[in-house]
């Protein structure tokens, strides 16, 4: 097998070559847009008091899930500023929320699709798998020849790692609805589309929230991977300790990660299973409460009514 | 208006690679394992049509192709072969959005599993098809309220459909589709998820509202004793063909073929057949202007203690015993009119077997079957009303009516001499 070598790597490197040079404008306004979207969601975590911070985390804490939730939430974040680690950390939050924001709006509709049709469904399935399988490293290379260094590479790779989850529990989810309640919906004269918001998208909804929860997971353990093309953040700072043997500093970014990671992890999956005890919960139980109230005013008032008609009218 | 609702010619449905092809070949007369190679027949050659107002009941085993060809009268399942007509559309030919506005305004279906929408409310759930016609929400509502009182619900708009058993889903499952206000419901396996206490219950209130409503229904079961409860008439298919179309009657009491047959003879008959389905002729009978020896000899014939007596139209005027006419005769009075007794038991001829036991023991005569107006059309002895139970369709035919006993002075006469 002397000289026989395929030059995969070279084919794929002129491939990139051409469409640098081709859609270099395409390239430089994705750069400029997702990066004024990162740089304006950082400075206006950063900018805004920590304290106000702090209180609105722990309310949306509170919003989804509990009361024992905020309180934790509070802590982790008044941990953080004790780290002095306020500003990387919100450096890390406004890029994983960006790019689970744009792997969500990619992979959501791509599930959906890939659901309602078996040869999208066939197409994606490899190049799902290509995508989850890759080094996730590989990405940064030609993300950095479009990009250059800095925040836009680090979340192309990371909604390029994080959508498979999305796409697959979001097709999951719509071919898991019950085949009955969608006929159902199809014999009563509805259209795909009435059925697909009516019926489909509410009834997939856990299955969705937990793909975009798992996604939103996978984007932050790319914030170090992040860090190595330049994105500033915690994961920058992992990168830093690592190249420099410096243990206080790993520990210190590593810990503040997986303090964000516990804190999106519990709120989006709280999504999925609204709980009784979040305040969102207990605001729809005071409202029906409110409502049972009130139907059983109205029914007292109508035999009120019965009972001091005319007809019941006791005779003098 | 014409009085059929519904019209299904040659229907064919074939699930596979070339289905087109497999129907070409089963209309040259190949069965349906010869053409396996070609797709799997789940439909062939069905005919049949429904009258308005009626409840047709498809009735087979699982396999034998009934939720398929109900799939097929809305267009749920695509017709491989045949026409469906409801109203002069013809459902395999209608565009999508003809087929949509058909289901919207004609046709409505009930569940088996309910297939109600876990997220919405009871209320939600029968506005629904409201909502897909395009109904303002105030006055979709106030039609669901409407309706949910109509199926024995009022009150339970505001829940979750989790919150409620089999039953009340399946009547909200029913509510949905009285919603839509189409004249024909289809019914798929409704009342096969629940259990067999609740479904009788449905049952009932199935036909009840049907005798308010008159809608025509397709009904699909694997229950005899439900396709024979609920059906005007009844289809019954195997391996993907109608084997007949009949009357509950027809079926029980003439099957087309041996698997009918085999099929009849688990019914509960007594709930299928009627009085006037087993009724003889009335035996001991004499006008009311015959002498008590007419009477007399009557019943001497009939092996009989009492006979009827009806008037000039056969209006059952009351009944003489023999002891009566006998006094009557040694009398020498020759009008029935004073030693006539009140009747005591008759049935409607429409009653079912089921309720005719207990007025049957209490009835010293053959049971009095009468028509609507109350003339006497025919009696019920007991063995007659037994037999009738058992399978076979001679079973309500003649009897052999029993050896009479002897007269008790002769066997006390041969029992003396043994002891002496």
């Amino acid at each position: 097998m002397e000289g026989f070598r395929i030059p995969l790597g070279e084919w794929v490197d002129d491939g990139l070559n051409w469409l640098l040079d081709n859609l270099e404008w395409f390239f430089t306004f994705l750069s400029n847009v997702i990066g004024a979207l990162v740089d304006g969601l950082s400075t206006a975590l950063i900018q805004t008091p920590i304290p106000v911070m702090i209180i609105v985390f722990a309310l949306i804490a509170w919003l989804l899930r509990s009361w024992k939730l905020a309180l934790g939430t509070a802590l982790s974040f008044i941990l953080i500023v004790g780290l002095d680690l306020w500003t990387p950390a919100m450096q890390t939050l406004a890029l994983v929320l960006v790019a689970a924001i744009i792997a969500v709006l990619i992979a959501v509709p791509l599930g959906i699709w890939s659901a309602r049709n078996d040869a999208v469904r066939a197409a994606l399935k490899p190049v799902l798998d290509f995508m989850q399988t890759m080094p996730a490293f590989v990405y940064l290379i030609p993300a950095i020849m479009f990009f250059g260094i800095g925040v836009v590479p680090g979340i192309f790779a990371t909604v390029i790692f994080a959508l498979p989850p999305g796409v697959r529990l979001t097709e999951l989810g719509i071919r898991g609805v019950d085949g009955e309640t969608v006929e159902a919906a199809q014999a009563f004269g509805a259209t795909p589309s009435q059925i697909l918001r009516g019926v489909q998208l509410p009834l997939a909804l856990p299955t969705i929230m937990a793909g975009i929860n798992q996604l939103i997971m996978l984007a932050l353990s790319m914030a170090v991977i992040a860090g190595m093309a330049g994105a500033d953040g915690l994961g920058k700072m992992v990168v830093q300790g690592i190249s420099s043997m410096d243990v206080p500093m790993g520990v210190e970014s590593g810990l503040g990660i997986v303090l964000i990671a516990v804190f999106l992890d519990r709120c989006t999956a709280a999504l999925a299973q609204p709980s009784p005890t979040s305040l969102l919960g207990l605001l729809e139980h005071v409202r029906q409460e409110k409502r049972k109230a009130d139907a059983e005013e109205a029914a007292s008032e109508a035999s009120e009514l019965v009972v001091a008609g005319p007809r019941r009218a006791p005779i003098a | 208006m014409s009085e059929i609702a519904l019209e299904a010619h040659h229907l064919y449905k074939v699930f596979g690679r070339s289905p087109q092809h497999a129907v070409k070949r089963l209309k040259a007369g190949e069965t349906r394992t010869d053409v396996l190679d070609a797709g799997t027949a789940a439909v062939i050659d069905a005919s049949f049509t429904v009258n308005r107002g009626e409840i047709f009941v498809i009735m087979g085993l699982s396999g034998s192709g009934k939720s398929t060809i109900i799939r097929m009268l809305n267009g749920l399942h695509d017709i491989t072969d045949g026409e469906v007509i409801v109203g002069g559309d013809d459902i395999a030919k209608a565009a999508p959005a003809a087929l949509r506005k058909i289901r919207r305004e004609r046709i409505s279906m009930v569940f088996q599993h309910f297939a109600l929408l876990p997220h919405r409310t009871v209320a939600a759930n029968v506005a629904y098809p409201l909502e897909l016609q395009g109904v303002g929400k105030a006055e979709r509502l106030a039609r669901a309220e409407e309706i949910l009182s109509l199926v024995g619900l009022s009150g339970w708009g505001d829940k979750l459909p989790s919150e409620l058993s089999g039953g009340m889903q399946q009547r909200v499952g029913i509510a949905r589709a009285l919603a839509a206000d189409t004249e024909i419901l289809l019914m798929d396996e409704a009342f096969s998820a629940l259990d067999p206490l609740i479904r009788r219950e449905m049952q009932e209130q199935l036909v009840e509202l049907q005798s308010k409503l008159q809608k025509t229904i397709v009904f699909i079961t694997h229950d005899l004793n439900e396709a024979m409860f609920l059906g005007d008439r009844i289809a019954v298919m195997r391996d993907g063909r109608i084997v007949q179309i009949g009357t509950p009657e027809d079926i029980l009491t003439d099957p087309a073929n041996d698997y009918v047959e085999q099929f009849v003879q688990d019914v509960d008959r007594a709930r299928v057949l009627t009085a006037a389905n087993v009724m003889e002729p009335a035996r001991p009978v004499v006008p009311d202007t015959a002498g008590p020896r007419t009477a007399l000899r009557q019943m001497r014939d009939a092996y009989m203690s009492a006979t009827y007596v009806v008037g000039r139209d056969r209006r059952l005027v009351g009944i003489v015993t023999d002891r009566d006419a006998v006094k009557l005769v040694r009398k020498g009075g020759s009008s029935l009119s004073g030693i006539l007794k009140p009747v005591p038991q008759t049935v409607d001829e429409d009653e079912v077997l089921m309720n005719l036991f207990i007025p049957s023991v209490e009835s010293p005569l053959p049971l009095a079957v009468t028509d609507a107006e109350g003339r006497l059309v025919g009696v019920i002895p007991r063995v007659t009303l037994l037999a009738a139970l058992g399978p076979g369709p001679g079973a309500t035919g003649e009897l052999t009516i029993p050896v009479q006993p002897m007269p008790t002075t002769e066997i006390d006469q041969i029992l003396a001499e043994e002891v002496r």
